[in-house]
């Protein structure tokens, strides 16, 4: 278990990510046992080779999605401060995908529920896979309160500011 | 079913636009495993009886992109190349790394077959068992970057459309050719993100004769089943611990060889392997390090070793040239083999070359081929249509790369590769030129030269290699010994990357094979029955050859002149091969192997192997 007080946050360095996937494959072991990157809670992008960056929740600190759900099928976990997805509840409607202000979740592609980071009930897998690896883009903290929300991107932002940070003006171009 | 596979395997005609699914028996996967084993299978039991008529890049040539088991469970994901060689006329295993071979499992197949020529452009889209023919005319003549760029958003834009609810969608995973592959050129490469590359071989160019410009694949499955997931997941673990402790190997990649190999072991192609030396501070992985890499650490599914980088120039002449690393490989073929000693110019010119889709290793081998013709006034600005080709001259290698991959003026010459380059050359200027096309059988040397003795690659390496001078798949003895070839047709078939077996004990691999298939295998076993028939099987249909070339094991076993010569410079100046002793290693080559005395592949080898058929084709060649 983590020695950081719960509720936790996970920081990101999205620029230091090296594409390595340890945490999809992380991931999907700890939630399906399988090794399924579209199941995966966190989903490494790369619409631009070399802007490979991790995409999964920020815990936004008014949590749009759970808002959003008709069905009260997402619920904010008092102990991590993560989003649950009560399975039972949940019809894949989608409706948490458009709230999100990043559109974080995505669909089960086998089952119809939502998938969002649940950050393994306080043992973040993909922060320890990619700590081991020191590449360090993921780390785990206490939570505070700051602007989580604003990590909160969709793929597409993120890969705009990111081949800017990376490329230069240039990165601008790939895009 | 055996543990591991996705058990189908798409096969596309690009002639009829038939798609089907194709299975094979479990004994044939339990054989020959995936990957480079299987796709000699294939191409054996498909066009084996009439190989020498098959033209590499006409539409009977057989077009495979194929996983093993291993693929997406060993840390580095790669996905093999085959075909029939437009290179060496036999078949090569050409490798690749990058999510294509997993989102391909995901999506449920092990492999692909493509069979004929299409009419005009395209491109397949998979999604999972959906898969389509796409129109690619106006991604034809496209260089690398933006033919990613454009195929990517137009596959992204084609899920968000057909599944408006699934939430984002990731990249599809994409192999695709430049306009080099397009125009046929045989040192044209398969490319993956900008710019891993499926090189030896040339099967770009095959891809380019069906006019297949990209393959794009999204599988939303999980990968296959295994047998031991446990296991599997402590394998795993143990390959990443022992590649973490390789801490300057992770930082520096290959990339630290540019130097390194010139200096230390001395075994760098200089100025066309004329020298193997240098001691150039100017090319240090320092350099490269500090003022070229954008992205310290760059891999693929499940690597730990992440050996890969990201370079870009940042001002000055070249501002804006981009492309991974340079690995050692491009570094050294488009650097001191060149003349050029400065990194940016290196990266450069490497950014170009992915640009075009040309393979930086055959073709910064065979314009060191022809800078060396001008240096010896045999090539001159005339027949180089206007090219001052000085050793050094980045843009003037730029320039040439250019009418490579277009195959303009002397360009469509060198688009051959060395070997075809220098008879077709020869014969204009009435000249023997093969001593200076360092190859073998058809296909360039990698950066790694024999002469000092230092290197990995020993003087048989490249000569008895059933895949000519490709440097990951060298020849050697003991055969179950860690450069043997034998354990690289097991990379290969399993499907992952080599680089992550540096440090890791040899048998890793086999208990690997047991977690994921359930299947028993034992280095013996594997080296003495199983690869020994994948290479026997690659070594006859490198012997059958044709229709353009022909091996003669008597003539080319062996290695380019060149190595002949003593070294002129460094702290092993004087050094060469020794034909005697060459001899006598090949000799015992053959022997191990069970090979004739005209390295034709023994009736008695073959038929202990059962593969009697071959025995049978090969009697003509005894
Ligand atoms: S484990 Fe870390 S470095 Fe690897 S892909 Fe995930 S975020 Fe990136
Ligand atoms: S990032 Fe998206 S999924 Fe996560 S809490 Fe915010 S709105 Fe919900
Ligand atoms: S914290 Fe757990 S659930 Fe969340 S992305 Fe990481 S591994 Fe997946």
């Amino acid at each position: 278990m983590t020695t950081k007080k719960e509720p936790i946050w996970i920081a990101r360095d999205l620029a230091k990510c090296s594409g390595c996937r340890k945490c999809e494959i992380a991931c999907s072991l700890f939630h399906e046992n399988r090794i399924w990157p579209e199941a995966s809670r966190i989903r490494v992008f790369m619409l631009i080779p070399g802007v490979d960056f991790p995409h999964f929740c920020a815990q936004c600190e008014d949590y749009p999605c759970v808002e959003a759900c008709p069905v009260d099928a997402l619920s904010v976990d008092s102990k991590t401060g993560a989003v649950l997805v009560d399975k039972e509840k949940c019809t894949g409607c989608a409706q948490c995908i458009d709230a999100c202000p990043g559109r974080v979740p995505h669909m089960h592609p086998k089952e119809k529920i939502i998938l969002i980071c649940n950050l393994c009930d306080g043992d973040p897998q993909c922060v320890k896979v990619c700590q081991e690896g020191a590449w360090n883009v993921l780390k785990t903290v206490s939570r505070k309160n700051y602007a989580y929300k604003l990590y909160a991107r969709t793929p597409d932002e993120i890969t705009r500011d990111l081949a800017v940070k990376i490329y230069g003006e240039i990165g601008k171009d790939f895009i | 079913m055996i543990f591991g596979y996705a058990g189908k395997f798409l096969e596309v005609d690009l002639s009829t636009e038939d798609i089907k699914e194709t299975r094979f028996d479990d004994d044939v996967l339990k054989e020959y495993i995936g990957g480079r084993g299987l796709a000699a299978k294939i191409l054996w039991n498909r066009l084996g009886s009439r190989w020498e008529t098959v033209d590499p890049l006409e539409p009977e040539n057989i077009l495979l992109f194929l996983t093993g088991p291993l693929t997406g469970f060993f840390p580095g994901g790669r996905i093999c190349v085959s075909g029939k060689s437009p290179q060496s006329n036999g078949v090569v295993g050409s490798t690749v790394a990058g999510e294509f071979g997993i989102e391909l499992r995901c999506a449920g197949y092990d492999g692909i077959i493509v069979l004929g020529e299409s009419e005009k452009p395209v491109y397949l889209f998979i999604k999972d068992s959906d898969v389509e023919v796409r129109d690619a005319g106006h991604v034809w003549g496209k260089d690398a970057k933006k033919t990613v760029a454009m195929l990517t958003k137009e596959c992204r834009e084609l899920l968000k459309s057909r599944f408006p609810r699934y939430g984002e969608w990731k990249e599809p995973a994409m192999l695709y050719i430049g306009p080099a592959g397009e125009n046929k050129v045989r040192t044209a490469v398969v490319a993956a993100k900008w710019t891993h590359a499926a090189g030896y071989g040339g099967y770009g160019a095959v891809m380019g004769s069906k006019k297949l410009k990209a393959i794009a694949v999204k599988g939303t499955g999980p990968l296959p089943e295994v047998a031991d997931m446990e296991k599997v997941k402590k394998l795993m673990q143990r390959v990443c611990e022992d590649v973490y402790e390789e801490e300057l190997w992770r930082r520096w990649g290959t990339g630290a060889a540019g130097y390194e190999v010139g200096a230390k072991t001395s075994s760098e192609p200089i100025r066309n392997w004329q020298e193997e030396w240098h001691d150039d501070k100017s090319f240090g992985v320092d350099k490269f390090e500090n003022r070229f890499w954008i992205k310290p650490y760059w891999g693929d599914f499940g690597c730990p070793t992440t050996c890969l980088k990201v370079a870009m120039v940042k001002d000055g002449k070249f501002k804006g040239a981009i492309t991974d690393n340079p690995d050692y490989e491009m570094q050294a073929y488009l650097g001191p083999n060149l003349g050029i000693f400065t990194p940016e110019e290196n990266v450069f010119l490497v950014s170009l070359i992915d640009d075009l889709g040309l393979c930086g290793i055959q073709t910064g081998n065979v314009m060191g081929f022809a800078a060396e013709l001008f240096q010896r006034g045999i090539l001159t600005r005339e027949d180089l249509g206007g090219l001052e080709l000085k050793w050094g001259d980045a843009e003037a290698f730029a320039a040439l790369a250019k009418k490579i991959a277009f195959r303009e003026g002397i360009g469509d010459l060198l688009a051959e590769g060395t070997y075809r380059a220098a008879l077709k050359i020869g014969k204009e200027k009435n000249a023997d030129l093969l001593s200076y096309a360092v190859q073998s059988k058809g296909v360039s040397i990698g950066a790694h030269g024999i002469r000092s003795g230092k290197d990995y690659p020993k003087i048989i390496s490249y000569a008895c290699s059933v895949q000519g001078g490709d440097h990951t798949s060298t020849a050697g003895l003991p055969l179950d010994w860690g450069g043997s070839e034998l354990m690289e047709i097991f990379n290969d078939s399993g499907v992952y990357c080599n680089f992550n077996t540096f440090g890791v004990p040899r048998n890793v691999r086999f208990q690997f094979y047991k977690a994921v298939t359930g299947l028993k295998l034992t280095r013996k076993e594997w080296c003495y029955e199983k690869a020994l028939r994948v290479l026997q099987m690659q070594r006859a249909l490198l012997l059958l050859g044709g229709p353009d070339l022909k091996w003669n094991p008597k003539i080319h076993d062996d290695n380019p002149s060149r190595f002949y010569e003593p070294l002129p410079s460094g702290p092993y100046k004087g050094k060469t091969v020794n034909r005697a002793r060459f001899q006598k290693k090949k000799k015992e080559y053959y022997e191990a192997v069970g090979w004739d005395e005209n390295g034709v592949p023994s009736s008695e080898v073959l038929r202990r192997l059962g593969l009697d058929d071959v025995d049978r084709t090969l009697k003509k060649l005894r």
